[in-house]
Protein backbone atom coordinates (compact mmCIF):
# COMPACT_ATOMS: atom_id res chain seq x y z
CA UNK A 1 0.00 0.00 0.00
CA UNK A 2 1.64 3.00 -1.12
CA UNK A 3 2.79 5.48 2.13
CA UNK A 4 0.12 8.69 2.37
CA UNK A 5 2.00 11.82 1.73
CA UNK A 6 1.57 13.86 4.93
CA UNK A 7 0.21 17.10 3.79
CA UNK A 8 1.97 20.37 3.46
CA UNK A 9 5.11 18.48 4.02
CA UNK A 10 7.86 20.62 5.43
CA UNK A 11 10.80 21.05 3.06
CA UNK A 12 13.44 22.89 4.04
CA UNK A 13 16.82 21.32 6.08
CA UNK A 14 16.43 20.01 9.57
CA UNK A 15 19.16 20.17 12.02
CA UNK A 16 21.39 17.01 12.97
CA UNK A 17 20.21 16.72 16.50
CA UNK A 18 23.42 15.26 18.26
CA UNK A 19 24.52 14.69 21.88
CA UNK A 20 26.82 17.60 21.75
CA UNK A 21 23.55 20.14 20.85
CA UNK A 22 20.50 18.51 21.73
CA UNK A 23 19.98 20.50 25.20
CA UNK A 24 20.25 23.47 22.54
CA UNK A 25 17.07 21.79 20.63
CA UNK A 26 14.90 20.39 23.74
CA UNK A 27 14.82 24.55 25.34
CA UNK A 28 14.29 25.20 21.70
CA UNK A 29 11.34 23.42 22.22
CA UNK A 30 10.38 24.71 25.78
CA UNK A 31 10.67 27.89 23.70
CA UNK A 32 13.78 28.70 25.59
CA UNK A 33 17.15 30.34 24.37
CA UNK A 34 20.19 29.45 25.71
CA UNK A 35 23.54 29.97 24.99
CA UNK A 36 27.31 28.49 26.50
CA UNK A 37 29.24 29.90 29.12
CA UNK A 38 32.51 28.85 30.34
CA UNK A 39 32.67 28.12 33.68
CA UNK A 40 36.54 28.33 34.24
CA UNK A 41 36.84 32.05 31.90
CA UNK A 42 33.67 33.17 31.60
CA UNK A 43 34.27 33.18 27.63
CA UNK A 44 30.30 33.32 25.59
CA UNK A 45 29.65 30.82 22.64
CA UNK A 46 26.97 29.98 20.17
CA UNK A 47 26.60 27.12 18.10
CA UNK A 48 27.07 24.72 20.97
CA UNK A 49 30.01 22.78 21.32
CA UNK A 50 31.12 20.72 24.27
CA UNK A 51 34.78 22.48 24.24
CA UNK A 52 35.44 26.22 25.94
CA UNK A 53 37.09 28.10 22.72
CA UNK A 54 39.10 30.06 24.34
CA UNK A 55 40.54 28.35 26.99
CA UNK A 56 39.37 24.71 25.54
CA UNK A 57 37.67 23.81 29.08
CA UNK A 58 34.88 21.45 28.94
CA UNK A 59 33.08 22.73 32.44
CA UNK A 60 30.13 24.65 30.72
CA UNK A 61 27.04 26.26 31.95
CA UNK A 62 23.75 26.82 29.92
CA UNK A 63 22.83 30.78 30.09
CA UNK A 64 19.33 31.55 29.01
CA UNK A 65 18.77 35.04 26.81
CA UNK A 66 16.22 36.90 27.26
CA UNK A 67 15.32 36.60 23.14
CA UNK A 68 15.86 40.26 22.90
CA UNK A 69 18.72 42.02 20.21
CA UNK A 70 19.12 43.95 17.33
CA UNK A 71 19.86 43.00 13.46
CA UNK A 72 23.54 43.06 12.70
CA UNK A 73 23.13 42.30 9.08
CA UNK A 74 20.05 41.04 6.77
CA UNK A 75 19.50 40.01 3.47
CA UNK A 76 16.22 39.99 1.25
CA UNK A 77 16.32 36.59 -0.76
CA UNK A 78 14.65 36.87 -4.04
CA UNK A 79 16.21 33.82 -5.42
CA UNK A 80 17.17 30.27 -4.20
CA UNK A 81 15.81 27.64 -5.95
CA UNK A 82 16.02 25.27 -2.71
CA UNK A 83 12.86 23.09 -2.04
CA UNK A 84 11.41 24.75 0.72
CA UNK A 85 12.69 27.79 0.26
CA UNK A 86 11.83 28.84 -2.91
CA UNK A 87 8.17 28.51 -2.41
CA UNK A 88 8.64 30.96 0.30
CA UNK A 89 10.52 33.60 -1.40
CA UNK A 90 10.85 36.38 -0.55
CA UNK A 91 12.43 35.83 2.77
CA UNK A 92 14.68 37.85 4.79
CA UNK A 93 17.85 36.04 6.20
CA UNK A 94 19.92 38.29 9.31
CA UNK A 95 22.47 37.54 11.39
CA UNK A 96 21.22 38.95 14.69
CA UNK A 97 23.30 40.29 18.03
CA UNK A 98 21.63 39.33 21.28
CA UNK A 99 21.85 41.72 24.29
CA UNK A 100 23.99 38.78 25.44
CA UNK A 101 26.33 40.03 22.65
CA UNK A 102 26.14 36.74 20.36
CA UNK A 103 25.30 36.60 16.80
CA UNK A 104 23.09 34.04 15.31
CA UNK A 105 22.05 33.21 11.87
CA UNK A 106 18.44 33.20 11.68
CA UNK A 107 14.92 34.40 9.91
CA UNK A 108 13.31 38.15 10.05
CA UNK A 109 9.44 37.32 10.01
CA UNK A 110 6.18 39.07 11.57
CA UNK A 111 7.36 42.01 8.97
CA UNK A 112 7.53 43.22 5.71
CA UNK A 113 10.52 42.98 3.93
CA UNK A 114 11.16 46.47 3.43
CA UNK A 115 10.68 47.19 7.11
CA UNK A 116 13.82 45.43 7.77
CA UNK A 117 16.89 47.64 8.79
CA UNK A 118 20.25 47.36 10.19
CA UNK A 119 19.72 48.18 14.25
CA UNK A 120 15.84 47.10 14.23
CA UNK A 121 15.40 45.83 18.04
CA UNK A 122 14.22 42.53 17.49
CA UNK A 123 12.82 39.62 19.63
CA UNK A 124 13.09 35.78 19.62
CA UNK A 125 9.56 33.70 18.14
CA UNK A 126 9.78 29.99 18.41
CA UNK A 127 8.97 28.38 14.99
CA UNK A 128 7.66 24.89 15.61
CA UNK A 129 8.55 23.50 12.36
CA UNK A 130 8.05 19.71 13.08
CA UNK A 131 7.27 18.10 16.03
CA UNK A 132 11.01 17.26 16.86
CA UNK A 133 12.35 20.53 15.85
CA UNK A 134 11.59 24.15 16.72
CA UNK A 135 13.91 27.26 15.28
CA UNK A 136 14.55 30.48 16.94
CA UNK A 137 13.63 32.96 14.24
CA UNK A 138 13.30 36.71 15.35
CA UNK A 139 10.27 39.49 14.58
CA UNK A 140 10.60 43.41 14.90
CA UNK A 141 10.16 43.97 19.11
CA UNK A 142 6.73 44.80 20.34
CA UNK B 1 60.24 34.27 3.71
CA UNK B 2 62.64 32.07 3.47
CA UNK B 3 61.79 30.45 -0.07
CA UNK B 4 61.12 34.03 -1.42
CA UNK B 5 61.94 33.60 -5.08
CA UNK B 6 63.57 30.42 -4.88
CA UNK B 7 60.09 28.82 -6.68
CA UNK B 8 58.34 29.98 -9.68
CA UNK B 9 55.65 29.63 -11.86
CA UNK B 10 56.91 28.18 -14.88
CA UNK B 11 53.87 26.67 -16.65
CA UNK B 12 50.24 27.82 -16.88
CA UNK B 13 47.22 27.36 -18.95
CA UNK B 14 43.56 28.32 -19.19
CA UNK B 15 41.10 25.62 -20.55
CA UNK B 16 39.71 28.17 -23.35
CA UNK B 17 36.26 26.20 -23.13
CA UNK B 18 33.18 27.96 -21.14
CA UNK B 19 30.85 25.61 -22.19
CA UNK B 20 31.34 21.81 -22.79
CA UNK B 21 28.66 19.38 -22.15
CA UNK B 22 30.57 16.86 -24.66
CA UNK B 23 33.44 16.58 -21.85
CA UNK B 24 33.97 15.26 -18.45
CA UNK B 25 35.26 17.45 -15.41
CA UNK B 26 38.12 14.90 -15.60
CA UNK B 27 39.11 14.97 -19.52
CA UNK B 28 39.11 18.88 -18.92
CA UNK B 29 41.38 18.34 -16.28
CA UNK B 30 43.84 16.50 -18.09
CA UNK B 31 43.76 18.81 -21.07
CA UNK B 32 44.73 21.75 -18.62
CA UNK B 33 47.78 19.58 -17.63
CA UNK B 34 48.76 19.22 -21.13
CA UNK B 35 48.44 23.07 -21.76
CA UNK B 36 50.28 23.99 -19.16
CA UNK B 37 53.64 21.48 -19.44
CA UNK B 38 52.99 22.60 -23.14
CA UNK B 39 53.76 26.10 -22.02
CA UNK B 40 57.00 25.73 -19.92
CA UNK B 41 58.38 22.30 -21.85
CA UNK B 42 58.09 19.88 -19.48
CA UNK B 43 56.36 16.54 -20.06
CA UNK B 44 54.26 14.20 -17.46
CA UNK B 45 57.24 12.22 -16.94
CA UNK B 46 58.95 15.22 -15.25
CA UNK B 47 55.78 15.43 -12.75
CA UNK B 48 56.46 14.26 -9.50
CA UNK B 49 53.84 16.35 -7.15
CA UNK B 50 50.06 16.80 -7.77
CA UNK B 51 47.71 19.89 -6.32
CA UNK B 52 43.75 19.97 -6.53
CA UNK B 53 40.92 19.78 -5.14
CA UNK B 54 37.15 20.51 -6.97
CA UNK B 55 33.61 20.43 -6.92
CA UNK B 56 32.52 17.43 -8.67
CA UNK B 57 34.96 15.29 -6.97
CA UNK B 58 34.32 12.99 -4.32
CA UNK B 59 36.82 13.19 -0.92
CA UNK B 60 39.14 11.09 -2.59
CA UNK B 61 39.44 12.81 -5.86
CA UNK B 62 43.01 12.99 -6.11
CA UNK B 63 43.12 9.62 -5.96
CA UNK B 64 40.83 9.06 -8.76
CA UNK B 65 42.43 11.80 -10.85
CA UNK B 66 45.99 10.17 -10.27
CA UNK B 67 44.27 6.88 -11.86
CA UNK B 68 42.80 8.66 -14.82
CA UNK B 69 46.86 9.93 -15.79
CA UNK B 70 48.25 6.93 -14.96
CA UNK B 71 50.29 8.95 -12.20
CA UNK B 72 52.23 8.15 -9.13
CA UNK B 73 53.24 11.21 -7.36
CA UNK B 74 55.89 11.69 -4.85
CA UNK B 75 53.54 14.53 -3.01
CA UNK B 76 49.84 14.94 -2.90
CA UNK B 77 48.00 17.82 -2.23
CA UNK B 78 44.17 17.88 -2.13
CA UNK B 79 43.26 20.54 0.49
CA UNK B 80 40.20 21.98 -0.18
CA UNK B 81 38.79 25.30 1.18
CA UNK B 82 36.95 27.10 -1.53
CA UNK B 83 37.56 28.79 -4.39
CA UNK B 84 40.66 29.73 -2.90
CA UNK B 85 42.43 26.45 -2.87
CA UNK B 86 44.41 26.83 -5.81
CA UNK B 87 45.99 30.22 -4.65
CA UNK B 88 47.03 28.04 -1.74
CA UNK B 89 47.73 24.71 -3.59
CA UNK B 90 50.38 27.44 -5.18
CA UNK B 91 52.22 28.26 -1.86
CA UNK B 92 51.73 24.40 -1.05
CA UNK B 93 53.73 23.39 -3.92
CA UNK B 94 56.33 25.79 -3.12
CA UNK B 95 57.08 24.56 0.23
CA UNK B 96 57.35 20.97 -0.68
CA UNK B 97 59.48 21.68 -3.40
CA UNK B 98 61.46 24.03 -1.23
CA UNK B 99 61.39 21.01 1.26
CA UNK B 100 62.65 17.89 -1.43
CA UNK B 101 59.52 16.57 -1.26
CA UNK B 102 58.94 16.76 -4.77
CA UNK B 103 60.41 18.55 -8.19
CA UNK B 104 57.83 19.66 -10.72
CA UNK B 105 54.31 19.95 -8.97
CA UNK B 106 50.87 20.39 -11.17
CA UNK B 107 47.99 22.23 -9.21
CA UNK B 108 44.67 21.63 -11.17
CA UNK B 109 41.30 22.66 -11.64
CA UNK B 110 38.52 21.34 -14.16
CA UNK B 111 34.54 21.85 -13.83
CA UNK B 112 31.69 21.43 -15.85
CA UNK B 113 29.11 23.36 -13.49
CA UNK B 114 27.67 25.34 -16.64
CA UNK B 115 26.65 21.92 -18.47
CA UNK B 116 26.18 20.35 -15.46
CA UNK B 117 24.02 23.28 -14.44
CA UNK B 118 25.06 23.49 -10.78
CA UNK B 119 22.92 26.13 -8.75
CA UNK B 120 26.13 27.14 -7.21
CA UNK B 121 24.98 31.11 -5.92
CA UNK B 122 21.46 30.17 -5.18
CA UNK B 123 21.01 26.61 -4.79
CA UNK B 124 21.63 27.22 -0.89
CA UNK B 125 19.61 24.89 1.73
CA UNK B 126 20.82 21.85 1.02
CA UNK B 127 22.22 21.66 4.38
CA UNK B 128 26.19 20.58 5.52
CA UNK B 129 26.99 18.30 7.59
CA UNK B 130 28.89 20.21 10.03
CA UNK B 131 28.30 21.21 13.43
CA UNK B 132 28.05 25.17 12.49
CA UNK B 133 25.86 24.20 9.53
CA UNK B 134 22.91 22.91 11.99
CA UNK B 135 22.49 26.13 13.17
CA UNK B 136 22.68 27.80 9.64
CA UNK B 137 21.26 25.73 7.17
CA UNK B 138 17.35 25.57 8.33
CA UNK B 139 17.57 29.42 7.52
CA UNK B 140 18.37 29.57 3.89
CA UNK B 141 21.52 31.30 3.52
CA UNK B 142 22.30 30.89 -0.33
CA UNK B 143 26.02 32.07 -1.33
CA UNK B 144 24.97 35.31 -2.68
CA UNK B 145 22.95 35.65 0.27
CA UNK B 146 25.84 35.58 2.61
CA UNK B 147 27.69 37.91 0.48
CA UNK B 148 24.78 40.04 0.41
CA UNK B 149 24.68 40.30 4.56
CA UNK B 150 28.39 42.20 4.06
CA UNK B 151 27.44 44.59 1.54
CA UNK B 152 24.23 45.75 3.38
CA UNK B 153 26.32 45.77 6.14
CA UNK B 154 29.00 48.18 4.36
CA UNK B 155 26.52 50.02 2.98
CA UNK B 156 25.02 50.86 6.38
CA UNK B 157 28.69 51.44 7.84
CA UNK B 158 30.57 53.47 5.26
CA UNK B 159 27.94 54.99 3.24
CA UNK B 160 29.28 52.63 0.27
CA UNK B 161 26.57 52.95 -2.77
CA UNK B 162 25.13 50.44 -5.09
CA UNK B 163 26.80 52.36 -7.91
CA UNK B 164 30.31 52.14 -6.53
CA UNK B 165 29.78 48.01 -6.34
CA UNK B 166 28.37 48.71 -10.08
CA UNK B 167 31.58 49.93 -11.16
CA UNK B 168 33.37 46.79 -10.12
CA UNK B 169 31.12 44.49 -12.42
CA UNK B 170 31.39 47.42 -15.47
CA UNK B 171 35.31 47.35 -15.08
CA UNK B 172 34.96 43.47 -15.39
CA UNK B 173 33.58 43.62 -18.45
CA UNK B 174 35.55 46.25 -19.91
CA UNK B 175 38.30 43.79 -19.19
CA UNK B 176 36.45 40.76 -20.83
CA UNK B 177 35.83 42.60 -24.00
CA UNK B 178 39.37 42.54 -24.31
CA UNK B 179 40.25 38.72 -23.70
CA UNK B 180 38.82 36.67 -26.74
CA UNK B 181 37.47 33.35 -24.67
CA UNK B 182 35.90 35.56 -21.71
CA UNK B 183 31.98 34.52 -21.55
CA UNK B 184 30.80 38.05 -21.80
CA UNK B 185 31.93 40.48 -23.50
CA UNK B 186 29.55 43.09 -24.28
CA UNK B 187 29.80 46.69 -22.34
CA UNK B 188 27.95 47.21 -19.26
CA UNK B 189 27.20 50.13 -17.87
CA UNK B 190 26.32 51.37 -14.17
CA UNK B 191 23.26 51.95 -14.91
CA UNK B 192 22.84 48.25 -16.74
CA UNK B 193 23.81 46.45 -13.32
CA UNK B 194 20.96 48.63 -11.19
CA UNK B 195 18.36 47.77 -13.81
CA UNK B 196 19.30 43.98 -13.07
CA UNK B 197 16.80 42.15 -11.10
CA UNK B 198 17.69 42.09 -7.38
CA UNK B 199 19.12 38.46 -6.68
CA UNK B 200 19.55 39.09 -2.75
CA UNK B 201 19.28 42.27 -1.48
CA UNK B 202 21.37 44.97 -2.35
CA UNK B 203 22.89 42.33 -4.64
CA UNK B 204 22.04 42.78 -8.27
CA UNK B 205 22.49 39.91 -10.53
CA UNK B 206 25.51 41.74 -12.09
CA UNK B 207 26.78 42.20 -9.21
CA UNK B 208 27.32 38.51 -9.23
CA UNK B 209 29.74 36.03 -11.12
CA UNK B 210 28.71 33.59 -13.64
CA UNK B 211 28.32 30.20 -14.23
CA UNK B 212 30.89 28.88 -16.37
CA UNK B 213 32.75 25.26 -17.69
CA UNK B 214 36.33 25.71 -17.59
CA UNK B 215 39.25 25.09 -15.66
CA UNK B 216 43.50 25.13 -15.62
CA UNK B 217 46.74 24.25 -14.57
CA UNK B 218 50.00 25.50 -13.11
CA UNK B 219 53.41 23.68 -12.88
CA UNK B 220 55.48 25.21 -9.95
CA UNK B 221 59.26 24.00 -9.71
CA UNK B 222 62.26 25.53 -8.35
CA UNK B 223 63.32 28.96 -9.62
CA UNK B 224 67.08 27.46 -11.09
CA UNK B 225 64.89 24.63 -12.89
CA UNK B 226 62.48 27.50 -14.18
CA UNK B 227 65.10 29.25 -15.70
CA UNK B 228 65.75 27.17 -18.25
CA UNK B 229 62.26 26.25 -19.46
CA UNK B 230 60.47 28.02 -22.90
CA UNK B 231 58.66 30.88 -20.37
CA UNK B 232 60.13 33.88 -18.49
CA UNK B 233 59.33 32.56 -14.89
CA UNK B 234 57.15 33.99 -11.99
CA UNK B 235 58.49 34.06 -8.64
CA UNK B 236 56.96 33.59 -5.67
CA UNK B 237 57.66 35.76 -2.99
CA UNK B 238 55.29 35.40 0.01
CA UNK B 239 52.24 33.98 0.61
CA UNK B 240 49.54 33.96 3.33
CA UNK B 241 46.19 31.73 4.18
CA UNK B 242 43.86 31.35 6.87
CA UNK B 243 39.94 31.39 7.48
CA UNK B 244 37.32 33.66 8.72
CA UNK B 245 34.26 31.85 10.32
CA UNK B 246 31.41 33.31 13.15
CA UNK B 247 34.21 32.99 15.65
CA UNK B 248 31.68 31.20 18.25
CA UNK B 249 29.35 34.06 17.77
CA UNK B 250 31.26 37.39 18.56
CA UNK B 251 33.08 37.84 14.86
CA UNK B 252 33.32 41.27 13.40
CA UNK B 253 32.33 40.38 9.62
CA UNK B 254 33.72 43.31 8.12
CA UNK B 255 37.38 41.76 8.66
CA UNK B 256 38.19 39.01 6.74
CA UNK B 257 40.48 36.36 6.17
CA UNK B 258 42.23 38.51 3.41
CA UNK B 259 43.45 41.26 6.78
CA UNK B 260 45.51 38.14 8.02
CA UNK B 261 46.45 36.13 4.82
CA UNK B 262 47.95 39.71 2.97
CA UNK B 263 49.70 40.78 5.83
CA UNK B 264 51.59 37.59 6.20
CA UNK B 265 52.00 37.64 2.32
CA UNK B 266 53.34 41.21 2.12
CA UNK B 267 55.96 40.78 5.39
CA UNK B 268 56.89 37.13 4.32
CA UNK B 269 57.54 38.72 0.44
CA UNK B 270 59.41 41.98 1.64
CA UNK B 271 57.40 44.30 -0.50
CA UNK B 272 54.83 47.09 0.17
CA UNK B 273 51.67 48.12 -1.40
CA UNK B 274 53.25 50.59 -3.78
CA UNK B 275 54.89 47.39 -5.14
CA UNK B 276 51.70 45.75 -6.59
CA UNK B 277 51.53 47.00 -10.44
CA UNK B 278 48.49 44.70 -10.88
CA UNK B 279 46.25 42.28 -8.28
CA UNK B 280 44.00 39.58 -9.54
CA UNK B 281 41.12 39.86 -6.67
CA UNK B 282 38.47 37.10 -6.57
CA UNK B 283 35.69 38.36 -7.82
CA UNK B 284 32.62 35.92 -6.51
CA UNK B 285 30.55 39.12 -5.89
CA UNK B 286 31.13 42.89 -6.41
CA UNK B 287 31.40 43.33 -2.93
CA UNK B 288 33.89 40.67 -2.47
CA UNK B 289 36.43 42.72 -4.56
CA UNK B 290 35.65 46.10 -2.19
CA UNK B 291 36.24 44.16 1.08
CA UNK B 292 39.24 42.59 0.17
CA UNK B 293 40.94 45.05 -1.38
CA UNK B 294 39.93 47.08 2.21
CA UNK B 295 41.42 43.85 3.98
CA UNK B 296 44.55 43.72 2.30
CA UNK B 297 45.15 47.21 2.93
CA UNK B 298 45.11 48.90 -0.39
CA UNK B 299 42.94 51.28 1.17
CA UNK B 300 41.94 51.76 4.77
CA UNK B 301 38.56 50.07 6.25
CA UNK B 302 35.17 52.04 5.24
CA UNK B 303 37.42 53.41 2.12
CA UNK B 304 36.54 50.68 -0.68
CA UNK B 305 33.86 52.90 -1.72
CA UNK B 306 35.53 55.42 -3.39
CA UNK B 307 38.58 53.64 -4.16
CA UNK B 308 37.36 51.28 -6.33
CA UNK B 309 34.99 54.05 -8.02
CA UNK B 310 36.72 56.63 -10.60
CA UNK B 311 38.31 53.85 -13.18
CA UNK B 312 41.23 52.69 -10.52
CA UNK B 313 41.12 49.23 -11.10
CA UNK B 314 40.81 49.19 -14.99
CA UNK B 315 43.34 47.94 -16.56
CA UNK B 316 45.10 51.29 -17.34
CA UNK B 317 44.29 52.67 -14.37
CA UNK B 318 46.75 52.79 -10.96
CA UNK B 319 45.46 49.44 -9.26
CA UNK B 320 44.56 47.17 -12.32
CA UNK B 321 42.50 44.37 -11.19
CA UNK B 322 41.00 41.17 -12.72
CA UNK B 323 42.38 42.16 -16.16
CA UNK B 324 40.91 38.92 -17.55
CA UNK B 325 37.71 39.96 -16.99
CA UNK B 326 37.13 38.03 -13.49
CA UNK B 327 34.56 36.05 -12.20
CA UNK B 328 32.38 38.36 -13.10
CA UNK B 329 32.26 38.20 -17.12
CA UNK B 330 35.15 35.76 -18.22
CA UNK B 331 34.96 32.50 -16.16
CA UNK B 332 33.64 31.09 -12.88
CA UNK B 333 33.60 27.32 -13.30
CA UNK B 334 32.40 27.03 -9.30
CA UNK B 335 35.95 27.33 -8.06
CA UNK B 336 37.99 30.38 -9.75
CA UNK B 337 41.68 30.44 -7.56
CA UNK B 338 42.94 29.06 -10.35
CA UNK B 339 42.32 31.53 -12.63
CA UNK B 340 43.53 34.62 -10.26
CA UNK B 341 47.70 32.46 -10.62
CA UNK B 342 47.26 32.36 -14.52
CA UNK B 343 46.48 35.28 -15.63
CA UNK B 344 48.33 37.25 -12.61
CA UNK B 345 51.45 35.34 -14.73
CA UNK B 346 50.44 36.00 -18.18
CA UNK B 347 50.23 39.76 -16.52
CA UNK B 348 54.15 39.48 -15.47
CA UNK B 349 55.43 37.56 -18.49
CA UNK B 350 54.16 40.19 -20.86
CA UNK B 351 51.57 37.93 -22.53
CA UNK B 352 48.18 39.68 -22.23
CA UNK B 353 48.00 41.99 -25.58
CA UNK B 354 45.18 44.74 -25.46
CA UNK B 355 44.63 44.24 -21.80
CA UNK B 356 48.71 44.02 -20.84
CA UNK B 357 49.36 46.23 -17.91
CA UNK B 358 52.43 48.41 -18.71
CA UNK B 359 55.69 47.84 -17.06
CA UNK B 360 53.67 44.96 -14.81
CA UNK B 361 56.87 43.88 -12.34
CA UNK B 362 55.00 42.57 -9.22
CA UNK B 363 51.49 40.89 -9.01
CA UNK B 364 49.07 40.41 -5.74
CA UNK B 365 46.68 36.86 -6.33
CA UNK B 366 44.00 36.69 -3.64
CA UNK B 367 41.12 33.94 -3.07
CA UNK B 368 38.14 33.79 -1.21
CA UNK B 369 36.71 30.26 -0.49
CA UNK B 370 33.25 29.93 0.89
CA UNK B 371 31.07 32.99 1.68
CA UNK B 372 32.39 36.05 3.25
CA UNK B 373 29.00 36.25 5.63
CA UNK B 374 29.46 32.64 6.78
CA UNK B 375 32.66 31.30 6.85
CA UNK B 376 35.79 31.37 4.20
CA UNK B 377 39.06 30.99 3.26
CA UNK B 378 41.39 33.56 2.01
CA UNK B 379 45.18 32.80 0.11
CA UNK B 380 47.46 35.27 -1.00
CA UNK B 381 50.22 35.47 -3.03
CA UNK B 382 52.97 38.09 -4.41
CA UNK B 383 54.60 36.99 -7.76
CA UNK B 384 57.25 38.70 -9.62
CA UNK B 385 59.37 39.02 -12.85
CA UNK B 386 62.34 40.02 -11.33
Amino acid sequence: MPQQKEPRAYRKPLPHIDEENRPWWEAAQRHELYIQKCRDCGDLRFHPRALCTSCMSSRTEWVRCKGGGKIYTFTVTNQNQAAGFRESLPYVMAWVELDEGIKMLTNIVDCRPEQVKIGMPVEAVFDDVTPEVTLVKFRPAR
Amino acid sequence: MSLSRKIAVAGVYEHPTRFAPDKSMYQIMAESVRGALDDCGLTIKDVDGLLTAGMGMGPMGIVGFCDYLNLTPNYLDGTNIGGSSFVAHTAHAAAAIHAGLCNVAVVVYGSTAASSRFAIGTGGGHGGGDPCDQFESPFGPTTVGAYAMIAQRHMHDYGTTPEQLAEIAVTMRLHASMNPVAKYRDPITVADVLASRVISSPLHLLDCCIISDGGGALVITSAERARDLKKKPAYLLGAGETVRHAGRGQRDFLEIAAAQSGRLAFERAGVTHKDINMAMIYDSFTITVLSTLENLGFCKRGEGGPFVSGGRLRFDGALPINTDGGGLSSNHPGMRGMFLVIEAVKQLRGECGPRQVKNCKTALVHGTGGALGTRHSGATLILTNQ
